[in-house]
């Protein structure tokens, strides 16, 4: 009836609902807190392994090869201590690979280094106890290997990236697994991305609302979320089985390998992004708004025009946002890679489709599963070069996606 | 003022619908080569529910004809009927007949895509392509097989859409850079383009403010000189200003809309014949 009546009818609960509001904030606050704090205990760890003090021994002491640093040598110099250290068949070898008088000083340098005096690691040490206990491992190294040095290594380094796979972890590199998943995801890409987004187009913008349709669409969602060690299987059966003729490269002569190579790894892989590719290529068609449809089939324009003109070009960028999380999945997938039969150790680099092949995450695998501590250093290292991977890869998208809405958006 | 009208009603009737009948036999002549747009016992289904019950009406040739209406009442669907944009609505189903160029645009024979070119059609919120204005018009005369020189296409457009100096200088700008009404006359250019004989406005100034109202009105006023114009509109005056034949619709009790009333827009607004349209074009209703 009157103000003073209605304002009985609400109790006076504001500090409670004010007190209710900042619990909760309290409670995102904290879950946010769990995430970085995960996020930082992930960076801190493969940080820890990936820098840190070793225990150098040289096989030969290189101050017993000549008067002077080695780096001062002549090239002459370098070739003959290289007569002297090497068995005449080794020599022999790397003669006819390149003769010595056709190498740079560098290149002799480089080989006498690892030829002759092989610098091995004996011991390392993690980040931590390196910066911080230094005077212990001092003592620890002077004990257990009296020969050696300590020297502090960053295990990701020029080397690393340009070397292949070594039994040495002094010498070991990832060059090859490396090339391994560049040639991987570029299989996968270009399987893939075409599929995905024709599939995309076709179940938006043609398919009626069938049962059927509804069908096929549940069963692609479905298909996003099977695990991917079973997508490997499929891949084995398919791929390197029953496809073997073809991705073997047998059909074109090829006789040294069998279906287990990098195009079989690739299509496989393209299996196990084509849904995630689908769904976000179709989300990405939903959100162009029916108005720009409409305004294209106003002027007599038929389906096909208006979905490659307008419809596609709107699309774009989320479309190749969702390609690259598709890729970076890809990427960092190992399961299937196993079973279609990724190569553990491979020194030779990929020459092409029909090649074997090794990936990082393989790699990672390969080197972290093994006892000695310098292998856990490489994996380490090796991780950082897949995350550098996919960072590159998500801002490289970001950047093509921000560039080219700006575009639409004409300003 | 409507004294006068009371007591000269008779005789106005009779000037009207004399006027009427003139203006139908000069577009039946011409109904063949040019095609005048008219619905048959048009009824319009969305899955089991009747949107639009058995309409009949004759859209004169190049005049304007206005549709006005309460809300829900089956306006833009019975508009989307004439360019068969229902198309695009999985349930949606028509009986009867839309006759345009001496053939029913239903017919199996019929292709939409060329249909639409010819009935063009300008939507309610400003939906220009996200490209150029250049390109917000030629693309439609390019997909259309436009063998002419596009450059003047484009200028004639922009010139009929009153539009060319005011974009002439930023051709290659977005069309989304210019301002709502703007962006309104570019949707009216591009549609202009493809050289169509109709213009469907669905509310075409509803989201635009009274001086680019005013503007778009004036343009379909010199329009009508050469296109056939059919606009829907929920404001009664802008009917009132521009349109030359006026259709109220309305629905009945099962939510089915049609046509209740159909005559030149002056004889709705002075002496309609209908007690519902009186109430609605008065501000008694809706």
């Amino acid at each position: 009836m009157s103000a003073p009546a209605a304002e009985g009818v609400f109790r006076s609960n504001l500090s409670a609902r004010h007190r209710r509001g900042r619990v909760w904030r309290a409670v995102f606050l904290g879950s946010t807190a769990v995430a970085l704090i995960a996020l930082a205990a992930l960076g801190g760890n493969i940080l820890r392994d990936s820098v840190g003090l070793v225990a150098v021994q040289d096989a030969i002491d290189p101050g017993r090869l000549a008067d002077r640093p080695l780096e001062r040598l002549a090239p002459a110099e370098l070739m003959a201590i290289l007569q002297d250290h090497l068995s005449p068949a080794v020599f022999q070898r790397l003669d006819s690979e390149q003769p010595f008088a056709e190498r740079s000083r560098r290149a002799l340098h480089k080989l006498v280094i690892e030829r002759v005096v092989e610098p091995q690691i004996l011991a390392s040490w993690p980040l931590d106890e390196s910066l911080l206990e230094r005077g212990r491992i001092e003592a620890e190294a002077a004990r257990d290997y009296p020969r050696a040095r300590l020297e502090f290594r960053a295990w990701v380094n020029t080397n690393f990236l340009s070397r292949p796979m070594s039994s040495d972890p002094m010498r070991a590199g990832i060059r090859t697994a490396l090339l391994g998943s560049l040639w991987l995801i570029g299989i996968t890409l270009v399987f893939a991305f075409p599929v995905g987004v024709a599939s995309a187009v076709y179940l938006e913008e043609y398919a009626s609302r069938s049962r059927l349709n509804r069908a096929i669409q549940t069963n692609i969602d479905n298909l996003a979320g099977v695990p991917s060690i079973i997508y490997g299987m499929l891949g084995l059966a398919l791929f390197v089985r029953a496809l073997g003729p073809l991705t073997s490269g047998a059909f074109l002569g090829l006789t040294d390998t069998n279906g287990r190579t990098i195009l079989s790894g690739g299509l496989t892989m393209g299996l196990l992004v084509l849904p995630l590719i689908i769904i976000n290529a179709q989300e990405a068609i939903r959100a162009v708004p029916s108005s720009l449809r409409e305004a294209a089939y106003g002027l007599g324009a038929t389906r096909w025009q208006t979905v490659w003109s307008h419809v596609l070009p709107q699309a774009l960028p989320g479309i190749l946002t969702g390609t690259i999380l598709a890729m970076s999945r890809a990427i960092g997938e190992t399961a299937p890679l196993i079973v279609v039969g990724a190569s553990t150790f491979n020194p030779s680099d990929p020459t092409g489709p029909f090649s074997r092949f090794s990936a990082l995450p393989i790699q990672i695998y390969n080197w972290a599963s093994r006892p000695q501590a310098e292998f856990h250093n490489l994996a380490a290292a090796a991780i950082i070069v897949l995350l550098a991977a996919l960072l590159g890869l998500n801002a490289a998208a970001i950047l093509l996606r921000d560039r080219y809405s700006r575009g639409l958006r004409g300003t | 003022m409507t004294e006068t009208l009371t007591t000269n009603l008779p005789r106005l009737a009779t000037l009207a619908s004399a006027r009427t009948t003139a203006a139908a036999q000069a577009a039946e002549g011409l109904a063949l080569q040019e095609g005048r747009l008219s619905a048959h016992n048009l009824q319009v289904y969305y899955g089991d529910f009747l949107a639009i019950r058995s309409v009949d009406l004759d859209i004169a040739l190049r005049r304007i004809t206005a549709i006005i209406g309460p809300s829900g009442c089956g306006k833009s669907t019975l508009l989307r009927a004439f360019n068969r944009m229902n198309d695009f609505i999985p349930t949606a189903r028509v009986e009867g007949e839309i006759r345009f160029r001496g053939q029913n645009i239903y017919n199996p024979a019929v292709d939409p895509t060329a249909l639409r070119r010819r009935i063009g059609m300008v939507f309610q919120k400003p939906n220009p392509f996200p490209k150029s204005i250049y390109e917000n018009i030629a693309w439609g005369a390019h997909i259309n097989g436009f063998r002419g020189n596009p450059d003047e296409l484009v200028e004639t457009c922009l010139r009929k859409a009153a539009l060319w100096d005011e974009v002439k200088d930023k051709l290659d700008q977005s069309g989304l850079s210019l301002s709502g009404g703007q962006q309104q006359r570019l949707c009216l250019a591009r549609a202009l383009a493809v050289g169509p004989e109709v213009i469907l406005m669905d509310e075409p100034c509803s989201a635009l403010d009274p001086i680019a109202t005013l503007k778009i009105e004036d343009l379909m006023r010199e329009l009508a000189a050469n296109y056939t114009i059919v606009i829907v509109t929920h404001n009664m005056q802008q009917a009132a200003r521009v349109s030359d034949f006026t259709a109220m619709m309305m629905m009945d009790d099962q939510r089915a809309g049609s046509v209740i009333e159909f005559d030149e827009t002056r004889t709705i607004f002075t002496r309609p014949r209908d007690r519902r349209t009186e109430d609605y074009v008065t501000g008694r209703f809706g």
